[in-house]
């Protein structure tokens, strides 16, 4: 074989290549992240520089753009694990888990500050015992969520304006509508850093939240039955799943999800306002799983690409701040950059973009028979 | 063109990833002309019928119509039907929830100041004229398979059509429905109306049809008058080879012949479930084929339905080996080694989007537990074994099913259940709506594990098939069983006459 054969031979390899990678869901969400990183390091790439310093307790902690990211992401990212559950499970979305969050955080602290709504000493034992609780009220109120979408078939957005409306009074109410604070700096560790390690907690925990369901997804079959349930609920039943169960179960892992959110959320500040505490999170989770191109009507779903999902808007955020962009104009920027995204993995221009390469694959396969 | 044509396709290509669907393919279609299109699954023919109606573009190749010099272009189904041409799926695809009328007008209408009195009327006078049982403001729903397929082709009518492709129309109605559908057939050919009819059933292709395109691998074989291609010669065609006699195929089978060979599996007493039907009495021996026959409706569903728990059980016992079950719901069943295959392989069985490995793993994934999913490795060699052994065609085991034909669909599902090896095989239209050849295919295996000891209940709208592989038969009339052949009984006419009342009350 001549070598121009040969050069002949491997040409439609990469645009068969190409076309595999762009098929692959997670393709587009990645993408995303590189674009957005390298649009940074043209306009600016001290947004890339990571200094190591010391906060005002004097231990070290890394800062830059990078670690913000990191470590302001977290509760999105957590959140997105079991948004993107519910999502294939049930067809739907759950809309409170912002409320879930300001009631998780609210018992936390009414635990940890007492009737006095103000602690000065918060020991590692009265956190976990505040933080167990909080999973199972969560727990409790994901299983509510779980049993009205799947025992009363009520659609999941209808069921979870529910608890979306009267989450934040339920918050409130805990404390008697007072507003507890903790001045003991080593609850703060938990949103903050623990003296010793540079590396915000958030991410620490996020980290631990992704390992502990990638083996939940690995040593069960969550996943397939999730998506068997959202692709065909009656099918599923004929194959011997119980599909109201596996919907209950997904929300009741979300509310699981809410309720580390909230510890993560009280600690940054100490405290909390029931009306601000991760206010419209609900809305970024969902955008997460759908740039994730996650179908937000349920069935399959990449939990890889919805993590990436969360953290695109993190570093959209984060990139925003950086160029100094007034708060109040923020969701502006925000909308147009979800727009372009959005329009780019839809399936019509995804359609259109693989039969281009199908041609092209097609074209170059004919092309080499002539040339046998 | 020749005056009579009124639609040419020329050169058709088309090309899917790693496929070449459709390579130089010519049709032609006269007026007032039924002409079959057949072919095996995967030929090439709903590619061909999606070109034709815009669903897909085509990739190279023209279309002529009558009246239009040049070629037309089809970019979607819109253009398609202004084009005149209209197509009844083998699924409705009209709203049932809307009145007869209103899917008729559906689409064609401005939306303001609809004068729904006239067009009530119109529809009644449409519908009369073509005899369709059906009344202009009755819920579509309401209306049976066979007339809400009656009212698309009216509607398709009423669009004034000049094509009108029926895809696997009469794949779920009764004998007496499709004779009606013929008749409606006959009508508007007489009316000058080109009909492409797309089926599976050879029968009604000799009954109806004045020509045949057969359609192999994406490739034109040939396009045949009717009397020019018996029958055999048409399957020959279509398979590309020459086929032993499809009635012959008992002959290869073998008979399960052990000691336990006339032992109840499974015995069912006064069994009823909430689908309404009589309580019955039922029991199947190990090795053994046994059937539900019965008109469309009768019953035969609910019974294994509730045999396996899909339907909730309102009464009765059911005895495995001698000692009483409980199934509640089907992973009982499941667990006592009872597999069901669903009548309705879309709705029922796959689960469209995930891949052929996973579809096939499925069941056996369930019946091992929550908290032990199988490795990689292991469910990759399952599903390569099984795809191999009942011949799945697919591009891999990563394919979603839903890509799949028909047929493929149907035996990843029955792969499925054969993987969990189970004792009772329950199979509901295992053959619908799929070519000859993987008919063939499941028919010899049935047999084949029935001699290897497993009990199998065969259930099937075409009787022919069922006393090929079945040796008794349970006869259904009105959701209550009303009595059995078997051995030298199990004919046709006897058959019949049971169905008709040889029994009665």
């Amino acid at each position: 074989m001549t070598t121009a054969d040969t050069k002949k031979k491997n040409k439609p390899n990469v645009s068969e290549l190409f076309g595999k990678i762009f098929k692959r869901q997670i393709f587009i969400p990645i993408a995303a992240v590189l674009v957005l990183l390298l649009f940074n390091l043209i306009v600016d790439p001290g947004f890339f520089s990571i200094e190591l310093t010391r906060n005002s307790a004097g231990n070290p902690v890394l800062s830059g753009n990078l670690i913000t990211i990191l470590n302001n992401g977290s509760e999105l990212a957590i959140l997105v694990l079991g948004m993107t559950l519910v999502t294939a499970a049930s067809g739907g979305q759950d809309i409170s888990v912002g409320a879930t969050i300001a009631i998780a955080g609210s018992i936390i602290l009414r635990i940890v500050c007492g009737t006095d709504a103000k602690a000065d000493s918060a020991s590692f034992g009265i956190v976990l015992v505040a933080f167990l609780v909080a999973c199972v009220a969560s727990m409790a109120f994901g299983a509510f969520n779980g049993a009205l979408v799947s025992i009363f078939k009520i659609q999941p957005m209808v069921a979870t304006l529910i608890l979306f409306t009267a989450g934040r009074s339920i918050a409130a109410w805990i404390n008697n509508n007072q507003l507890p604070t903790v001045s003991d700096p080593s609850f703060g560790y938990i949103g903050g850093f623990i003296p010793g390690i540079p590396i915000p907690t958030p991410f620490i925990i996020t980290v631990i939240c992704i390992v502990l369901m990638a083996l939940l997804l690995k040593f069960t079959n969550l996943g397939l039955y999730s998506q068997a349930v959202g692709i065909n609920e009656s099918s599923s039943k004929l194959n011997g799943i119980n599909p109201i169960f596996i919907k209950f179960l997904t929300f009741v892992i979300l509310g699981l999800c809410t309720a580390v959110c909230g510890l993560i959320k009280v600690s940054r500040v100490s405290g909390i306002t029931y009306s601000v505490i991760a206010q419209d999170i609900e809305m970024d989770a969902i955008l997460a799983v759908a740039l994730g191109g996650n179908a937000l009507g349920g069935g399959k779903f990449n939990m890889a690409a919805s993590i990436i999902g969360a953290y695109i808007i993190q570093i959209l955020t984060t990139t925003l701040y950086a160029y100094k962009i007034e708060s109040t104009a923020l969701s502006a920027y925000k909308a147009i950059v979800v727009i372009v995204l959005v329009i780019v993995s839809a399936p019509a221009v995804r359609n259109k973009t693989k039969a281009f390469f199908a041609k092209l694959k097609a074209k170059a396969a004919a092309e080499r028979k002539e040339v046998a | 063109m020749k005056d009579n044509v009124v639609l040419e396709m020329r050169n058709i290509h088309k090309y899917f990833p790693g496929v070449r669907a459709l390579q130089n393919v010519d049709f032609t279609l006269c007026e007032g002309e039924i002409h079959a299109l057949m072919g095996e699954n995967g030929a090439g023919k709903s590619t061909l019928i999606k070109v034709l109606t815009g669903v897909y573009e085509k990739d190279e190749g023209q279309i002529f119509l009558k009246g239009k010099d040049k070629a037309v272009a089809i970019h979607s189904p819109q253009d398609a039907q202004k084009l005149g041409i209209s197509t009844v799926y083998q699924e409705i695809t009209l709203c049932p929830k809307l009145s007869v009328a209103e899917n008729m007008y559906i689409g064609r209408l401005n939306g303001i100041g609809v004068n729904w009195r006239k067009l009530n009327k119109d529809a009644d006078a449409i519908l009369e004229s073509l005899d369709i049982p059906a009344k202009a403001t009755q819920q579509l729903g309401s209306c049976s398979l066979a007339v809400q397929q009656m009212v698309a082709i009216a509607r398709a009518v009423d669009m004034d059509c000049k094509v009108l492709i029926l895809d696997e129309p009469t794949s779920s109605l009764d004998e007496q429905e499709v004779a009606k559908l013929f008749k409606l057939m006959r009508d508007l050919k007489s009316r000058g109306v080109g009909i492409i009819f797309v089926t599976h059933f050879l029968d009604q292709v000799y009954e109806v049809c004045d020509k045949i395109t057969v359609l192999r691998d994406g490739q034109l074989v040939g396009e045949y008058e009717i009397k020019d291609l018996p029958r055999v010669k048409l399957v020959a065609k279509m398979l590309g080879k020459e086929l032993d006699d499809t009635t012959e195929i008992k002959d290869t089978s073998l008979v399960y012949d052990k000691e336990d060979a006339g032992k109840h599996v499974l015995e069912v007493e006064g069994l009823a479930s909430v689908s309404g039907i009589k309580p019955f009495d039922f029991y199947i021996n190990k090795g053994e084929v046994n059937g539900f026959t019965g008109l469309l409706g009768s019953g035969r569903s609910e019974c294994v339905r509730a045999i396996f728990g899909a339907d909730k059980v309102v009464s009765g016992t059911v005895k495995k080996d001698g000692k009483v079950i409980k199934i509640n719901k089907p992973i009982d069943a499941m667990k006592n080694g009872i597999a069901y295959l669903p009548e309705d392989r879309k709705r029922d069985g796959i689960i469209g989007d995930l891949s052929v490995r996973e579809n096939i793993i499925l069941a056996l994934q369930v019946l091992k537990g929550f908290f032990k999913p199988l490795s990689k490795a292991e469910a990759n060699k399952f599903a390569e074994e099984y795809i191999k052994l009942l011949e799945i065609k697919t591009a891999s085991a990563d394919t979603p099913i839903k890509s799949l034909s028909g047929g493929n669909q149907q035996k990843a599902i029955l792969a499925r259940w054969l993987l969990t090896h189970p004792e009772y095989l329950i199979l509901d239209e295992p053959t619908r709506g799929i070519d000859i050849g993987t008919k063939i295919d499941i028919q010899k295996l049935v047999l084949k594990l029935a001699s290897e000891g497993m009990s199998i209940t065969f259930i099937s709208s075409e009787t022919d098939e069922m006393l090929r592989t079945c040796s008794r038969l349970v006869v259904m009339r009105d959701r209550k069983v009303v009595g059995e052949v078997s051995g030298d009984d199990m004919n046709q006419s006897k058959i019949m006459s049971t169905i008709a009342g040889g029994e009665s009350k």
